[in-house]
């Protein structure tokens, strides 16, 4: 019996630092190339860096540290976890522009590679808003209504899979949205607007089918409590996320009118 | 006076408005019945699936309306074509319509949450729907009395 519970106990030290560690990496790599490309071209505006560092800082403390801990146990604290890694870490990190610093970083050939790259279809589809949504809200449906959400619980790999599922869904279901980075593949605003509906509602309908239906394993006070944060806070980040899109929409709607006094 | 810009703009005037009313009585709902008085319950028993699915997409829908129908109403203004009357009466008329539909259909029929959970709680639902219908008819007369005029 001990002994089970160090080797869980290990297992989950294990997950953290594999889950954790990419994170505060590429929260380096971020610093290192604003430093790089700011002897190049004029400065990195500080406020980028500053969201991709709450962003990576957001996702690092969902998948390790307390609240990972205590996800392990409670559904409450998994659904904090959830806001956290899936929507509100990959918000923050869209809005860092992380490509257009990559761009602007790399030697004039390499970005020319990745540009290409970002060009080709298998890269218009995983920023299509249908395809972003099926596999974020897909996913997340996925993990609660099957036997997948204990089963995670019980195996490193799947657990360690599904979390950076979870995040890079909630990335591309972002950047399918709302437009930071240079994207080849643009799709209509009324496209965007009645998928980015449609992707809401499946979460908001998800949270209140979990306050009737708990994930197996999970007892029913959790579930409720959970659930009402998964809804409200998911409310949050999705008007932040509208907000955005309503703005570009508006600025690219602007009355295009030719000086006629005079 | 109604000017040029005003009437081009006419349509977008009633749509901006009926989105933002339909959006803010959505939001009234969600903030005073749900969290401030938590007289409407999070999720009732009897809820049905089909409410489930209705309950969320006007829940999600309400968040673009209001969102968007403020952007509208800016769009109005930087083109000089923001009509008041006729706005005003798009509000009213989303509110209405959506407040009745949610009184009716979502209360009633797919049991998504009562009004208040007490005895007599159809003097509740009463006040709500007559409340709906004077808004929808208050709604109506400002709609047409801007009705094409220049």
């Amino acid at each position: 019996m001990h002994h089970h519970h160090t080797h869980q106990a290990a297992e989950g030290i294990l997950s953290q630092i594999i889950l954790g560690v990419p994170f505060l990496l590429v929260m380096a790599l971020y610093c290192a190339a604003v430093l790089l490309s700011n002897r190049r071209y004029k400065p990195w505006p500080l406020y980028r860096t500053g969201l991709f560092a709450a962003g990576a800082l957001c996702a690092a403390a969902a998948v390790a540290g307390p609240l990972a801990e205590r996800a392990h146990m409670d559904f409450t604290a998994h659904m904090m976890g959830h806001l956290l890694l899936g929507m509100l870490a990959p918000l923050l990190m869209v809005l860092a522009a992380p490509v257009t610093l990559i761009l602007r970083t790399l030697p004039v050939t390499y970005a020319r590679r990745l540009s290409r790259l970002l060009k080709t279809k298998p890269a218009s589809l995983l920023t299509d808003p249908v395809f972003a949504s099926v596999l974020n809200i897909g996913g997340l449906w996925l993990l609660y209504t099957t036997d997948l959400y204990q089963m995670m619980h019980q195996s490193l790999i799947l657990h360690v899979v599904i979390h950076l599922h979870v995040f890079i869904a909630g990335y591309l279901f972002t950047a399918s949205m709302i437009y930071i980075d240079p994207t080849p593949h643009r799709t209509s605003y009324v496209y965007r607007t009645v998928v980015l509906v449609i992707a809401l509602a499946g979460h908001g309908i998800l949270s209140k089918y979990i306050y009737a239906n708990p994930p197996a394993g999970t007892p029913a006070s959790q579930a409720e409590s959970g659930s009402v944060l998964m809804f409200y806070g998911g409310d949050l980040i999705d008007a932040v996320i509208i907000t955005i899109l309503c703005y570009q929409w508006y600025k690219a709607a602007r009355p295009r009118t030719f000086a006629v006094e005079g | 006076m109604v000017t040029r810009d005003q009437s081009n703009y006419s349509a977008r005037n009633l749509w901006s408005g009926f989105l933002f009313g339909l959006g803010l009585v959505a939001f009234i709902d969600e903030t005073i019945f749900h969290q401030l008085l938590h007289w409407h319950h999070f999720y009732d028993k009897s809820t049905t699936d089909i409410g489930l699915v209705s309950d969320g997409l006007f829940h999600a829908f309400s968040w673009l309306a209001t969102i968007g129908g403020l952007f509208m109403f800016a769009d109005l203004r930087r083109r000089n074509g923001l009509w008041l009357t006729r706005w005003w009466g798009g509000v009213l008329t989303g509110a209405g319509i959506f407040q009745l539909y949610d009184g009716t259909i979502q209360h009633k029929v797919m049991g998504i949450h009562q009004i208040r959970y007490v005895d007599n709680v159809i003097v509740y639902d009463i006040v709500w729907n007559v409340t709906a219908l004077i808004m929808i008819i208050a709604g109506s007369i400002l709609l047409f009395r801007t009705k094409r005029k220049r």
